[in-house]
């Protein structure tokens, strides 16, 4: 099976840089990450808001398998249609505080286009424990103890 | 008997998971490790068994307890707290992948 999505995450580095090519002209990969009805279809998300442009600000709510609803937001610090996305995300209600998140759009081919995604985390156990979040995940316990093995891992 | 374990295998179990996260912070016996867990004694040293098979654990005798420890030479090389986040996102990416070729062909 082909890996196409790569993640380069360095140790003692508090940065990750996620890649990956896709079988779609870079206009369409990049209006999956404009068009709001687009977004919340592929990340699974209702999108509250969702203002593209410079100094724009966006808002995402998650529910859980659970029912309980998990709130994300960020500011949009730099928007150039096809080419490039600078903004932050923040997990609210978490210890995990924000990130800047780097998006390059690259046409690769007519048809084929990549997305360099460079994220940047206060430090470098921040990183960590956000990689490690999805391995943590589905863990049969009570919510105390895995808070307890999170803040273990700090 | 299934002596070549697969590592992604191993860790798609949530309670072997657990386990590791666990282990991660400092070495723990048998017994510490199970008191974690509401599954049975037994069932818990069958996921230590496969853990330590594929070698993501490793036992350390001292004095007459024994001590699992991760192995991080193979946590590394496998990188294995990275794949479940690699998967996520390429998962969505998938889905993004489908969408966007529906939406083209529209």
């Amino acid at each position: 099976m082909e890996r196409k999505t790569k993640i380069r995450a360095e140790d003692g580095k508090q940065e990750l840089v996620i890649t990956r090519e896709f079988d779609l002209p870079l206009e369409l990969l990049f209006k999956a990450y404009v068009e709001p009805e687009i977004v919340e279809q592929w990340m699974g998300t209702k999108v509250l808001k969702l203002e593209s442009k410079k100094h724009g600000s966006w808002q995402f709510e998650t529910t859980d398998p659970k029912g309980n609803k998990h709130m994300f937001n960020g500011t949009i610090h730099e928007f150039i249609p096809n080419q490039k996305i600078t903004r932050t995300f923040e997990m609210e209600n978490t210890p995990f505080g924000v990130q800047l998140e780097f998006l390059e759009f690259e046409k690769l081919t007519d048809d084929t286009s990549k997305l360099n995604m460079h994220i940047i985390y206060r430090s470098v156990e921040l990183r960590d424990q956000m990689l490690q979040l999805p391995f943590a995940q589905g863990i049969n316990m009570a919510h105390n103890r895995i808070q307890d093995i999170m803040n273990k891992l700090k | 008997m299934n002596l070549r374990r697969d590592v992604f295998q191993a860790i798609a179990d949530p309670t072997r998971r657990a386990i590791l996260l666990l282990v991660v912070s400092q070495s723990m016996t048998a017994g510490a490790i199970a008191s974690n867990f509401d599954t049975a004694r037994p069932t818990v040293s069958k996921h230590l068994q496969i853990l330590t098979e594929c070698e993501l654990l490793k036992q350390e005798q001292d004095g007459r307890e024994i001590y699992y420890h991760i192995n991080a030479k193979k946590m590394k090389e496998v990188a294995i707290f990275i794949e479940p986040f690699r998967k996520m996102w390429d998962d969505r990416f998938n889905k993004l992948e489908t969408i966007m070729k529906k939406y083209k062909s529209k």
